[in-house]
């Protein structure tokens, strides 16, 4: 006899089922199991309001625990075991009084007569309460005592027994081969791997190529493209303008990681926390940058406070989806209404992940990509190379340290070349504008006193020396000026508008401007808007005749408290000598007030012209005026030292330093990088009420686990880490891990789950068709050590992996949804698998691990829509057109259209399943895009020169490659005649026969004729959209 | 294989099909071979064109489908719709702290907040006296009447990105349906050669060009065959949708007529359901092949509608875009969404609103009457709207992004046309009077679709999930007729 768990299925084909359309039927098992039968209905029709919740609870009744349902020590239950009528349970939901009916009517959800029934027979038999079978500890059950060759049978079979039925028979031999070829890389079967299993009688024929598979690189691949979906990897940042981020390394890593057949537990612990592990590698900073694939923006006016909450809170929700199939997202705001998960759970959780250093708003990212913490990642060819260049600058370095002779030599001309300067004593000096000027011992005059907006500082000088070839402005930094510097705006800084001379003859003659040239400074503040000379702080612009216009005056805002000076030559040397006066005006009126000069002197000299400033800085010139027997050794070697780094002998050596220099920052900057973590004081965590980023009222908390599920220990007494998360979610007492995994390797190879809600084990997940079976494989995983491949094989190893995934109409009607497995599945690849099928089967697929992401041809003006920048796709070109469809560039956005068609995520949050459509758009895919096109081109070019002369032999030939089978009679009569009569069409028109055969970039060859070509490249797109061709079963 | 014979007959199986009361062999044959339909008028209500998943409705629907008009980038509800003269005497004053103090604030971070004055004129416009500003001469003038206008919206996201993913799908987080997914995975669609769900967006040329993700019209946690298909002002109209190069519409269908029979073949054999629904999905594709250049292509209308919305198509511009929005209204297409992505004023919001809406004056005002002279207003629901509205306060001499209070509009399908409801307080700062949340127009929307948004869920992670979420949400009954 059929039994309930049957019909329950049959309408749950999908796992989206409309409530006001759900059916219930009346037949119920004659042996109630509370958590099959009974927890799911309480889940759904009691729980919201007598659950978990504490906030939501109703007359403090709760049916989601033993205690409120069957009494404790302090209150009595609701249900008396044995007793349906002495039970209020029972009372109230069979009532029509609809004050007392439960649910009530207004609640929207009825129990259904089955449900009623269910409930009644549940009691009558005792009302036996258990805990939530997924938070209760894994299991090793006993292999059931049936005829069966592999354990994985025994649970199978044992149950079949019951309903009277057998498991289906082995597959035929080349569907076996295609569907474990498929299951474990992604790829098709080539005819010859086809032709030699089933050349192979030997008993571990099937054995051998399982093994194959799984040293396969291309196993490592297939894994990816379905942890990839659950860790949300994507190539781009999610929010707002989707900007590129570079993380390529993360999908390696994971497909090494599986390849290599890492522990898993091993495998969580990189991610969760590699930058935690002592002196992490490379590889596990990489591994690491799992906590950084959230999405991120640089959206200008994002409250940075507000993202940060978001970004951790989705670190939670991915960390509840990836490994423990518990849909935490719902304790955000409020206590869990199904599962013992409680928002106190949630934000102790979130303070796991406080120390990770990031940002809420990732100002300017946009445009400078810097998306927080990363690291460079070289190639073996670049580190050498970066080595090369390293040692080349440490060599030139070394030379321009090195003194020599000839440097000695040089040193001594050039330090008898340089001008000798006197220092003027004023007669007189005045300030127009009421500030207060102090002649100081060294011959310099001090500003004080008020501070007016604009001043000018006249200075007289009498007798000066004759012959003055240049005069010299000191400005001097001083103690009592604003930040120490030389001038007295508040930064230190001033500025000088106009510097004039002016010279009397005698104490009777005219005065007589005298005309400034040549103007130098030891330092000249630069601007932004300077292109070319003079600049707009520059001492020329104190020479330029103009007291304010576009150059207001030399000044030196970023050194002001260091001794700066001008030199000014004069047109023709000064006359000097007795009587002579000189008026010297300092005139400072730019437009930001109080930007006056606080301590100068004036120099002059009549060293030979050019006469310029030395920009060496004071401390050098010092010592170039110290007689050389008085220098100390420190001085001689700073002075040699600076020498050498102005030398033009050295010249050479300095501009091969520098370009030297420019390669290995040219290198630098185009190394790639990937987002890494990196731990800094963790910041605060606090429950957020009702997710309320705003109130700041909630509790502080520290990391703790979940307080339904096993504690484990942590390695340390201080503050939690996410090393003590990752060895707790990977504990062996952890009830859901093992599990969640387990049952997703399950889908993977059977196309549904044991429980088929594969993201929610919990109480609103489903209760798994064979809860034995999934223990067993749950803890054979932990026992051996989290070994991955050991799972995938044991599971693909078994009699109920190979068998056929036709189905006789009887089984169909009993078990429409396979929940029994007397049969294997039957479903549609994923994205990625369509276009890595056509690529494999054209002959085009480029087989190469890793490396960034690529772009297949893709519609123009995708991305008209994005922004900050606005970007157009660029096709990549070459071998990068024909990676698999993991390696495509995943713009969250706008995903690449074809994968999008074919149900593949945006990766903007945790995906642990994907649907599986069935849409005209995916018709238009296989029909239209050029990808699709040009593989079959591919592949009609392969018809012709590989599958024989006729074109019997070639539709036979195209079948095996495509589909692993010899073409049906029927088959080959549709396909002749499609070919005979686009062939006559391509001959009679040769035009449209060259369109069709240039599609795409890749070259096919002339040898070929093009109307054939382009007839058998219709077959061959025929071939490419077959149902069959993207099915796997 | 013989021992798969006892399989049942694929007429038998044909009952899994979705749209199961067309015969598959009518179906393939007519339109491979045959002309499309170009008949562009409403589809009558006997065909059995595919349904939606809720059958029977909630209740009987007061509108068959919907024309959102999506203002993206946030229009300024007080240079629009929302007459605040309380505002205008205050022009340069500091805004109160008692308004401002703790709110959630986007660029004006750390700024001073003072009041700039609306800066267009207010005037009552038709017989009801509607207050509408005066850049939308062409609305106040002949559809006043229709408008009903609720001043009283607020809601929780002051970025553009998750605003506009919290107005179509109810929550700022990723991944869930759209407001057009929800409907047409509700009430099907009685389009069969078109998608359920479209969308199409234009790009003025006086706000900030803002970004708008796909995922405003995923189908989320549904099936993704309701994703929303957007149509391209450029290009393939929908993406895919033409041969290749080089094969001609004969070979095209000659192609997928080989797939289907081979299709056919194999399920005689395998007898998998999916593969009658592959059949007809090819078919449909093949439709859309042909059905969709057709719309696209206004040659049929004749001038005085061109001239009414002031195009002649073929643009992309917004005003196209209504004209082809009207065209699949008539066509069956349950949700079509129109964004125009100008409206973020930053700076200049006097100049800028003027130019946006002059950009969209008249497309919306033609729509309207156009749908109206047709007898498609009263079963068709316009929205007009923004993710968010804008601050009273000045940014420069424009205004920032603002979540607490602003203007969507209603016309239509069941909504009483020339009101107001709801109101903000005296500095159209927020939301006071009749607040209404998104998840309250979701709600009535749903309820003049036919659907009880109670009822209306699907299990996802657990959860009855909702349009309207978990937090209450009520149908404003007040504004509808």
């Amino acid at each position: 006899m059929l039994k309930l768990r049957l019909f329950v299925c049959a309408f749950m084909l999908i796992p989206l089922v409309v409530t006001t359309t759900l059916v219930a039927t009346e037949e119920i098992p004659a042996e109630i199991e509370f958590n099959r039968d009974i927890r799911p209905l309480l889940s759904d029709h009691c729980f919201a309001c007598h659950g978990p919740d504490k906030n939501k609870r109703e007359a403090d009744l709760r049916l989601d625990t033993e205690v409120g349902i069957l009494g404790g020590d302090e209150s009595s239950g609701i249900v008396k075991p044995g007793e349906p009528e002495a039970s209020e349970l029972w009372n109230r939901v069979s009532t029509d009084d609809f004050l007392l009916k439960m649910p009530p009517t207004d609640f929207g959800k009825d129990l259904s007569p089955r449900d009623l029934k269910l409930l009644k027979r549940w009691i009558e038999q005792g009302a036996k309460w258990e805990g939530h079978w997924s938070f209760e500890p894994i299991r090793r059950p006993d292999i059931p005592a049936v005829t069966a060759a592999h354990p994985i049978d025994a649970f199978i079979v044992a149950e079949l027994e019951t309903e009277g039925l057998k498991p289906s028979a082995p597959a035929e031999k080349e569907t076996l081969i295609r569907r474990v070829t498929f299951d474990l890389t992604g790829l098709p079967p080539t005819p010859d791997e086809v032709a030699a299993f089933l050349d192979d009688d030997s008993d571990v024929a099937y054995e051998r190529v399982v093994d194959r598979l799984l040293a396969s690189p291309r196993y490592g691949e297939r894994m990816a493209m379905w942890w990839l979906d659950l860790v949300r990897y994507a190539d781009s940042v999610g929010y707002h303008g989707d900007q590129p981020v570079s993380v390529f390394a993360f999908r390696e890593y994971v497909i090494d990681s599986f390849n290599r057949n890492k522990p898993f537990d091993q495998f969580t612990l990189e991610q969760l926390a590699g930058d935690l592990l002592p002196e992490p590698t490379t590889e596990q900073l990489i591994a690491s940058g799992y906590n950084r694939l959230g999405m991120m923006s640089a959206e200008g006016g994002v409250q940075p406070k507000e993202y940060l909450a978001k970004y951790i809170a989705e670190r939670v929700r991915n960390l509840g989806g990836t490994w423990l199939g518990a849909t935490l997202g719902c304790c955000e705001c409020h206590d869990h209404k199904y599962d013992p998960f409680t928002m106190k759970d949630f934000y102790s959780l979130e303070a796991f992940f406080a120390d990770i250093e990031e940002h809420g708003l990732y100002s300017g990212a946009h445009a400078t990509g810097a998306w927080g913490p990363q690291i460079k990642l070289p190639s073996a060819a670049q580190q050498q190379e970066l080595a090369r260049l390293q040692q080349e600058i440490a060599d030139a370095t070394t030379t321009l340290k090195t003194p020599t002779p000839e440097l000695d030599q040089a040193q001594n001309e050039w330090e008898s070349s340089f001008p000798r300067w006197t220092p003027l004593t004023p007669a007189t000096f005045s300030a127009a504008n009421g500030s207060q000027l102090t002649l100081q011992d060294d011959a310099s005059l001090l500003a004080s006193g008020p501070r007016p907006d604009t001043e000018t500082y006249t200075v007289v000088i009498e007798n000066p020396p004759a012959g003055v070839s240049a005069i010299r402005l000191d400005v001097l930094p001083d103690e009592s000026l604003p930040a120490k510097g030389a001038g007295r705006a508040d930064g230190g800084n001033f500025v000088l508008s106009e510097f004039a001379v002016n010279v009397s003859a005698s104490g009777e003659s005219p005065t007589e401007s005298v005309t400034l040239q040549n103007a130098s400074a030891s330092y000249e503040q630069p601007h932004p808007e300077d292109k070319g000379t003079p600049g707009k702080f520059s001492a020329t612009a104190s020479i330029d005749g103009d007291k304010d216009g576009a150059t207001p005056g030399w000044a030196i805002q970023e050194k002001v408290t260091e001794p700066q000076h001008a030199v000014f030559e004069p047109v023709n040397d000064l006359a000097g000598g007795e009587g002579v006066t000189w008026t010297i005006t300092l005139n400072q009126n730019y437009s930001s007030a109080g930007h006056l000069i606080g301590r100068f002197r004036i120099q002059t000299t009549s060293a030979a012209r050019p006469v310029e400033a030395f920009i060496g800085g004071a401390a050098i010139e010092t010592i170039v005026f110290t007689p050389s027997g008085q220098r100390t050794t420190e001085q001689v070697e700073a002075l040699a030292a600076y020498y050498r780094s102005v030398s033009p002998l050295l010249d050479p050596v300095r501009a091969h330093l520098a370009q030297v220099e420019k390669a290995r920052n040219d290198l630098d900057q185009a190394l790639p990088t990937t987002l890494i973590t990196k731990s800094v004081e963790p910041r605060m965590v606090r429950i957020l009420p009702r997710g309320n980023w705003m109130d700041d009222k909630g509790d502080p908390l520290a990391p703790a686990f979940p307080g339904i599920l096993p504690q484990g220990e942590s390695t340390s007494s201080s503050r939690m880490t996410r090393v003590d998360l990752a060895n707790w979610i990977t504990s062996a007492e952890n009830p859901l891990t093992a599990r969640v995994f387990a049952n997703r390797m399950w889908k993977l190879f059977f196309g549904a789950g044991l429980s088929r809600r594969i993201d929610d084990l919990g109480a609103q997940g489903e209760w798994p068709s064979h809860p034995q079976l999934l223990d067993y494989l749950a803890g054979r995983f932990i026992d051996s050590g989290w070994n991955v491949k050991q799972l995938v094989k044991e599971i693909v190893m078994s009699r109920a992996y190979r068998q056929t995934s036709l189905v006789d109409p009887t089984l169909r009607e009993l078990d429409p949804a396979n929940r029994l497995l007397a049969r294997q599945g039957r479903f549609r690849f994923d994205a990625e698998t369509v276009r890595d099928n056509a690529l494999a089967v054209s002959g085009l697929l480029v087989e190469e691990v890793g490396g960034p992401s690529v772009k297949p041809y893709q519609p123009p003006g995708y991305w008209a829509y994005l922004n900050f920048p606005a970007r157009e796709w660029q096709n990549s070109s070459g071998a990068e057109l024909y990676r698999r469809g993991l390696y495509t560039h995943w713009q969250r956005q706008y995903l690449h259209p074809s994968l999008l068609a074919f149900d593949a995520p945006s990766r903007e949050e945790c995906t642990a399943e994907r649907s599986r459509s069935n849409t005209p758009l995916q018709s238009l895919v296989l029909l239209n895009d050029p990808s699709y096109v040009e593989a079959s081109r591919a592949f009609a070019e392969s018809i012709i020169r590989q599958g024989g002369t006729s074109t019997h032999e070639r539709l036979d030939w195209a079948f095996h490659r495509a589909l692993s089978r010899s073409i049906r009679p029927q088959e080959r009569e549709v396909l002749e005649e499609l070919f005979a009569s686009h062939l006559s069409e391509y001959q009679a028109d040769q035009e449209s026969a060259k369109q069709l055969i240039s599609v795409g970039n890749h070259q096919d060859s002339d040898e070929v004729d093009a109307a054939e070509l382009a007839a058998w490249t219709n077959v061959a797109r025929t071939i490419f959209n077959l149902h069959e061709f993207i099915t796997r079963n | 294989m013989t021992h798969y014979s006892f399989l049942p007959s694929p007429i038998a199986r044909r009952s899994f099909l979705w749209n199961s009361g067309v015969s598959l062999g009518s179906m393939a044959l007519a339109s491979l071979g045959g002309k499309p339909a170009s008949n562009a008028a409403p589809p009558s209500k006997g065909l059995s064109a595919p349904r939606g998943m809720l059958s029977p409705l909630h209740h009987s629907p007061r509108a068959k489908r919907i024309i959102w008009l999506y203002m993206a980038g946030g229009m300024s509800h007080l240079e629009t719709f929302d007459d605040k003269p309380s505002l205008r005497k205050r022009d340069g004053e500091p805004m109160p702290e008692s308004i401002t103090a703790g709110q959630q604030i986007a660029q004006l971070q750390g700024q001073q907040l003072k009041v700039l004055a609306p800066q267009h004129r207010f005037l009552p416009w038709g017989s009801s006296g509607l207050r509408i500003s005066e850049i939308w001469p062409m609305l106040g003038e002949y559809c006043a009447d229709e408008m009903c206008m609720v001043h009283s919206l607020f809601t929780e996201a002051i970025n553009h990105d998750p605003a506009h993913t919290f107005m179509n799908t109810g929550t700022m987080n990723a991944g869930r349906p759209a407001a057009g997914s929800w409907l047409w995975y509700g009430l099907g669609s009685d389009a069969d050669n078109l998608p359920g769900f479209v969308v199409m967006v234009s790009t003025g040329k006086w706000g900030q060009k803002q970004p708008i993700a796909a995922r405003q019209w995923h189908s989320g946690f549904l099936p993704s065959k309701y994703q929303g298909v957007e149509f391209r002002g450029t290009g393939d109209p929908v993406l895919y949708l033409s041969n290749p190069s080089g094969v001609s519409a004969k070979q095209q269908r000659d192609v997928v007529d080989a797939v289907q029979k081979l299709n056919q073949i194999e399920d005689n054999i395998v007898a998998d359901p999916e593969i009658a629904t592959r059949i007809s999905q090819y078919e449909l594709a093949f439709k859309m092949q042909t059905a969709i250049p057709e719309l696209k292509d206004f040659a049929d209308e004749p001038e005085h509608i061109l001239n009414l919305y002031g195009t002649t198509g073929g643009d992309g511009s917004f005003a196209s875009n209504c004209l082809l929005a009207r065209r699949l209204a008539e066509r069956g297409v349950r949700f079509i969404q129109l964004y125009h992505r100008d409206w973020d004023h930053h700076g200049a919001v006097k100049e800028h609103s003027a130019g946006t809406a002059a950009e969209v004056d008249r497309g919306v005002a033609a729509l309207i009457v156009d749908l109206k002279q047709r007898g498609l207003l009263d079963d068709t629901i316009i929205v007009f709207g923004s993710e968010f509205g804008r601050t009273p306060m000045a940014q420069g001499n424009g205004r920032d992004h603002h979540l607490a209070g602003f203007t969507m509009w209603f016309a239509g399908g069941g909504f009483k046309g020339g009101t107001s409801y709801g109101a903000t307080d005296e500095f159209g700062y927020r939301a006071v009077e009749n607040r209404t949340s998104v998840h309250d127009v979701h709600a009535t929307l749903l309820h003049l679709m036919g659907i009880d948004h109670h009822r209306f869920s699907v299990k996802s992670q657990g959860l009855d999930s909702r349009l309207t979420g978990v937090e209450p949400a009520r149908v404003v009954n007040e504004i509808l007729a």
